[in-house]
């Protein structure tokens, strides 16, 4: 039995709190794999929602890359309309469970929310969760269908920009088939973020409202090795949309980064989620996990990393961070989580070589302590090194979270698509057409690492120019409609 | 016709299963399936591999494309019976499907006349061996092929190396049959007799690719080495395959699985081989106890 905490008192009637979200208190909720964020109850929705004050011009609105109509599906949570809410969402977002779950609204459409200026925001997100949740529970509606087109497209890649440029371009009546190169659909957010933060039977819901939409799934298929986007073309796809994502990790460089015991996060990550290593031996996957873990990095994916190591029976994980926490990237609300299931944090500090022994297996990373000088490239200030601060802390696992770069296969076997030296997809940024006639893109592949919902932007903007693109195709040149 | 034209034309939703079309068994560990997969035997080239996942809780592991045929659309793979997941694929019969394979995966071997071009290759790389040498044959090179294994009953692929090689030989630890040794002794003998090689591609257990690039290494001799990391999704995105090519990392995935052997650190490779034995016995263990058996489907 789960004991569940209580959220704290309400502050004022003033409405300026949000209403918090039930989770399942820190110590029940580190040692398994169920969903820590329990969602609003319709008593909690209902007063979340009557906290909106449906603004006539509706800043929220501007900072949601895919452009939801938030006050309308808010207002139609507070008369109760729960089927019209998740209707009003997916005129513009086809994955609501998915985005109520995992983007930062603080940094989108809740940082526009005039009740942000006094108080706490609306708790959009957590609004959104709670209609998509009610229309799983109660089965998915199939939204009619459009008349068919007869224009087709492949869809390079099942995450989430693929996924949305899918599913709008299904609306619209083209005939899609989605390449996925793993043996399941929905990218990193299936391969990425675990079971704890958004369950795998989630993403499966979304994927088949995806599939009822008509979209069609050919798995296993890795385009510029199976078939190459020339072939897509020239055998019969009218367009393209690439969304191969940025799913390559990147190493430190430094010695002994090849010991066993020391992971890339992806792999960490792709083994426990996509393989289920937390479920070895019934599942095949191993993973090996040892008592003192050190995660590398300060993102979301070291988050995740060090709370899944927590969670497959790590004793003490640590995750290390070149600045303080003031610069952390990752989000403050999943910090927070980590840090209440006892992970810790060592900021200023950075890896200089890892240790093993005569088997090869790690035993200890060497730190470096830093301090922060000048601003970066980056508007942060940067990490140095300071002299002789050197020590080893002992580990019997470590997990390289320092970000991935684009998947390098479809640019180098594609003949004409223009790419930048850090290997992503040039296009233009509106439309995400890139140097070849009919093949557009978006997501990671295009902007390198961002967000699930930035993706799903860039696959709805796409798809609208595709859409354009495919209707304006002389009608001659086209196959027949087949049936 | 193409699957997925087919599949937009019938209305498939989903394509993933590859029914196997034959088994035979070559050794009492070696085992060859010939599977249904028309689209990766119609571009598959000799150095590339598949990834593949027996059943719904498989592991993802990879396999080297031994042959292919584009008028059946078959693909041939050959696999020694170690751990749970290659047990497992070992219990699937013909007409038994598997849910997924993927590929081809990793680039193929440049394959060119370079003139005198030895094989060397032991136990299961044997099925890796073959579809190099038997494209460097096609591409008109002399093919010397030196084939080994502990003893004559674990030789496989005798005949079909033969067809693709001007000059075989063969040894095995034992003596069973052809020089008692290690194909890189062949090796060397072959150099001391003046064969001069042009290319030398070794391909088999990380010890004996380590043995023949260094006989060859003195000579300057270009040789190759098809690794064998863990790998997870195949692709590059885990980098579990990650191995050091003078000095760098690679991902035998992508940027492999061949590489130049007198660059390859092969110690590591052998130890990163070696990160999860407890858990292999382990599930095993639990597949044999636990569940009742390896093979549920035939119980």
């Amino acid at each position: 039995m789960q004991t569940i905490m209580k959220p704290p008192s309400e502050r004022n009637s003033a409405q300026s709190a949000a209403v918090p979200m039930r989770k399942i208190d820190p110590q029940n909720r580190a040692h398994t794999f169920n969903e820590v964020a329990l969602g609003y109850t319709e008593e909690e929705a209902l007063r979340e929602a009557r906290r909106c004050l449906s603004c006539p011009q509706p800043r929220c609105v501007e900072g949601c890359p895919v452009g939801v109509d938030i006050p309308a599906f808010i207002r139609l949570i507070k008369d109760g309309k729960y089927d019209a809410s998740i209707r009003k969402v997916k005129e513009k977002n086809s994955l609501p469970a998915v985005c109520g779950r995992v983007c930062p609204q603080e940094q989108q459409c809740q940082n526009h929310c005039v009740r942000g200026r006094k108080g706490d925001p609306v708790s959009i997100g957590r609004l959104e969760r709670f209609v998509a949740d009610i229309e799983r529970e109660k089965g998915i509606v199939t939204p009619p269908m459009t008349k068919p087109t007869g224009r087709r497209v492949a869809i390079v890649g099942a995450g989430p920009a693929g996924l949305t440029a899918a599913a709008d371009l299904a609306k619209l009546g083209h005939r899609v088939i989605v390449f996925e190169a793993l043996h399941l659909a929905g990218g990193v957010l299936v391969y990425g973020i675990p079971e704890f933060r958004l369950p795998k039977k989630i993403v499966q819901t979304e994927v088949d409202y995806v599939k009822k939409l008509g979209v069609r799934f050919h798995y296993d298929s890795l385009i510029g090795r199976l078939f190459t986007i020339e072939e897509l073309l020239k055998e019969g796809f009218d367009a393209v949309f690439i969304g191969s994502g940025a799913g390559l990790p990147l190493f430190l460089g430094i010695p002994g980064e090849n010991l066993g015991g020391i992971y890339s996060a992806n792999e960490f990550l792709i083994r426990v989620n996509m393989m289920k290593s937390y479920r070895f031996p019934e599942f095949d996957t191993p993973i090996k996990i040892g008592e003192h873990v050190a995660v590398i990095g300060g993102g979301n994916v070291a988050i995740d990393s060090a709370r899944s190591a927590l969670r497959l029976g790590a004793k003490e994980v640590c995750i290390i961070y070149r600045r303080s926490r003031e610069e952390i990237p990752a989000r403050a609300e999943e910090l927070q989580n980590a840090e209440e299931e006892g992970v810790d944090c060592r900021f200023l500090a950075a890896p200089t070589r890892f240790i093993g022994d005569e088997q090869g297996k790690v035993t200890g990373v060497e730190l470096a302590a830093m301090e922060l000088g000048e601003p970066d490239a980056s508007g942060r200030r940067r990490p140095v090194p300071i002299k002789g601060s050197e020590f080893i802390l002992n580990v019997d696992t470590a997990i390289v979270a320092i970000g991935r770069t684009p998947n390098p296969i479809i640019q180098s076997e594609t003949q004409g698509l223009k790419t930048t030296a850090k290997g992503t997809i040039i296009a233009e940024q509106e439309t995400g057409r890139t140097s070849i006639d009919g093949v557009y893109t978006g997501g990671d592949i295009l902007t390198g690492e961002a967000t699930v919902i930035s993706a799903m932007g860039a696959g709805k903007r796409a798809a609208r120019a595709m859409h354009e693109y495919l209707l304006s195709k002389d009608q001659a040149k086209t196959l027949p409609l087949s049936s | 016709m193409t699957t997925y034209e087919l599949m937009s034309q019938l209305n498939i939703e989903e394509t993933n299963t590859h029914q196997i079309i034959d088994k035979q068994q070559l050794n009492p560990q070696v085992k060859m399936i010939k599977v249904h997969a028309p689209e990766i035997a119609d571009k598959a080239k000799a150095g590339q591999f598949v990834i593949l996942r027996v059943d719904e809780e498989g592991e993802r592991i990879p396999l080297t494309l031994v042959a292919w045929e584009n008028q059946t659309g078959t693909i041939t793979l050959i696999f020694q019976e170690v751990g749970l997941s290659t047990k497992k694929l070992g219990c699937l019969q013909a007409r038994d499907e598997i849910v997924n394979v993927a590929g081809p995966l990793g680039r193929a071997s440049t394959i060119k006349n370079y003139g005198l071009a030895a094989i060397v290759c032991g136990g299961v790389g044997t099925a890796a061996a073959y579809p190099i040498a038997k494209a460097l044959k096609e591409a008109g090179n002399t093919v010397v092929s030196i084939l080994g294994a502990r003893n004559e009953s674990l030789l496989i692929l005798k005949e079909e190396m033969s067809l693709v090689s001007d000059e075989l030989y063969i040894a095995t630890d034992d003596g069973s049959k052809g020089h008692k040794g290690f194909v890189s002794d062949v090796l060397r003998c072959l150099i001391s007799k003046n064969y001069q090689f042009d290319i030398v591609y070794a391909i088999g257990p990380p010890l004996m690719m380590k043995a023949t690039s260094e006989v060859t290494r003195p000579f300057g001799i270009k040789t190759m080495a098809s690794l064998n990391p863990i790998m997870v999704d195949g692709m590059g995105m885990c980098g579990a395959c990650r191995v050091s090519i003078g000095g760098a990392t690679k991902f035998a995935c992508i940027d492999g699985p061949e590489f130049d052997a007198h660059k390859t650190d092969f110690e590591e490779l052998i130890r990163r081989l070696r990160i999860y034995p407890q858990e292999e016995r382990l599930a095993l263990d639990f597949h044999e106890k636990a569940t009742g058996g390896i093979c549920k489907c035939r119980q």
